[in-house]
């Protein structure tokens, strides 16, 4: 390929073009609806001196899909001054992030991992913070008839699905809703499922509710990504308010023993802020101007 | 560290003991990879090559939208196709969301651009030398294109090894279409991205080791290939 002065010089512009633009974008206007912040707490004497700024928060995807985090974390970084990163991944991923050290806080939905994590030292103590529910999705016609049949019976539900063969779509990646979704299967008799009508998708929860309403199969999900895309498919609840189906979130701080690059005094900011009464009520009045309902049910001791 | 270590470990591991289903994953990534590839060609190097001899007025900016498709990224391509795929999409009616041939067809946009342009770029430069020639001989023009497409070979070769290079390592298009099912649409670049969001570091550093083996003996065969002609 040969170029001439003239095309390589408006080729160099382009190319530089976005980094010039990049660097221009400094100030970001404030989101309009901002709840008003709530007062710091008296505790804040206590904690060791904040060196860095920047907090990396390891969470589930479904915290960061669900907007819950838009809208309490603003309030988080001006009160303390402190900038959060949030890496929304899997509950494996956002867990191996604390056995790493490459997270300083970690918010997660997966229990019984969690306390592995806290006995093997990785973090410090694990606090409930709040939870919410899964609910089971399906296509408007119901062909196994779960609405009908087991509106709030999970085990019910699950063996009717199986017994019909009627498609489901899995989240299949190891995170903390496959991992529930695969001791239900245990629970309701059906065993492992490894049928054709059992499709594993290896993705996040929002792409499995979309492939779900596609080929219209049924699918467990949290009730917040579902109320959140709820308009965009064809899949109404068709079962909800088993008890089983109550997921708790923890947080945890990770073990400044790991190193001098965890920055513990951000984090133990963040975890004595998520379980502060203020902040507790937020998280419960989170969605219920949008969907008429709270997404998430907050439950700290 | 220690994940580059064990990824490489998890490699030799995954090739020796021949995991059934990890090689259903590598033979569709070839299939769909190749075969997109292979379609492409055929569509794009007749087209590259008449587009590298013929004038006619709006080839410039003919040639400015497919340097631009060139570098379309894959997962737009894979959206624009997942949304005309919708069941209440305009071509819903196939169901072809969620297969590996909605895979190959995102495959295929992502990589006809790509080898129309690289074609197209060889023949505008020697094209006119070898039409020149051709009429000399008297040659048809299906006979002229023949013969600037058995002139231009090697850079053919190239245009396709580019091409296939891109279809094989792209993830955005073929998540979005295919959907990363087990069994069924799942390949090496989308195991990737599904490990590492699962924090299976080197279990995904050694598929991307795998990946990196396959693509280097299709190179050197192509490049053996290319030797002996």
């Amino acid at each position: 390929m040969k170029f001439n002065k003239l095309n390589l010089l408006i080729l160099l512009i382009l190319l530089t073009l976005p980094l010039v633009t990049a660097c221009s974008n400094g100030s970001e206007p404030a989101p309009a609806e901002e709840p008003a912040p709530v007062e710091e707490p008296e505790a804040a004497d206590e904690y060791e001196e904040l060196t860095n700024t920047e907090l990396i928060l390891a969470t589930t995807t479904s915290t960061e899909n669900s907007g819950l985090l838009d809208f309490i974390l603003p309030i988080f970084n001006e009160m303390f001054g402190i900038e959060t990163k949030v890496v929304a991944v899997g509950t494996g991923a956002a867990l191996q992030m604390g056995v790493d050290g490459e997270a300083d806080v970690i918010l997660a939905h997966a229990k019984a991992n969690e306390e592995e994590l806290v006995a093997n030292g990785d973090t410090l103590e694990r606090f409930d913070v709040m939870y919410n529910d899964f609910i089971i999705v399906g296509p408007p016609s119901d062909p196994a008839g779960l609405s009908e049949n087991a509106p709030a019976d999970v085990n019910a539900g699950y063996a009717l699905i199986a017994e019909n063969q009627a498609p489901f779509v899995s989240r299949g990646d190891n995170s903390g809703t496959h991992i529930m979704e695969l001791s239900l299967w245990e629970s309701s008799g059906v065993g492992a499922p490894s049928e054709d009508w059992y499709v594993e998708a290896g993705q996040g929860m929002g792409d499995v509710i979309l492939m779900a309403s596609e080929m219209e199969a049924y699918t467990m999900t949290d009730r917040a990504t579902y109320l959140a895309m709820k308009d965009d498919v064809e899949l109404d609840i068709v079962l909800e308010g088993d008890e089983t189906l109550f997921n708790q979130y923890g947080v945890m701080a990770v073990n400044p023993d790991k190193g001098d690059h965890i920055n513990y005094p951000a984090a133990e900011r963040f975890v004595d802020w998520i379980l502060a009464p203020e902040t507790q009520e937020l998280i419960a009045e989170f969605g219920v101007e949008e969907y008429g309902e709270p997404l998430f049910f907050p439950n700290a001791k | 560290m220690d994940n580059f270590v064990s990824g490489f470990k998890d490699a030799f591991q995954l090739i020796i003991t021949l995991d059934p289903e990890f090689f259903e994953i590598v033979r569709l990534s070839m299939v769909v990879s190749l075969t997109a590839t292979l379609l492409a060609a055929i569509f794009a190097i007749p087209f590259g090559t008449w587009l590298g001899i013929k004038e006619f007025p709006g080839k410039r900016i003919l040639v400015r939208i497919i340097y631009t498709l060139m570098s379309m990224p894959p997962v737009v391509i894979g959206l624009v196709l997942f949304l005309l795929f919708l069941r209440n999409g305009p071509l819903g009616e196939f169901r072809l969301n969620f297969t590996a041939t909605a895979m190959i067809i995102a495959q295929f946009v992502l990589v006809t651009p790509i080898i129309t342009g690289v074609v197209f770029n060889g023949t505008k430069e020697r094209g006119p030398d070898i039409q020149a020639l051709a009429r000399t001989m008297g040659a048809s023009p299906i006979q002229t294109v023949w013969l600037l497409i058995r002139e231009m070979r090697i850079n053919i070769l190239s245009a396709v090894v580019t091409g296939y290079g891109r279809a094989m390592s792209e993830v955005g298009a073929v998540m979005v279409v295919g959907g990363n099912i087990k069994g069924h649409t799942r390949i090496m670049t989308t195991t990737i991205a599904m490990l590492r969001n699962m924090g299976e570091y080197s279990l995904a550093i050694a598929t991307g080791i795998v990946l990196l083996l396959i693509s280097f003996l299709i190179n050197s065969l192509l490049y053996h290939w290319q030797q002996e002609r």
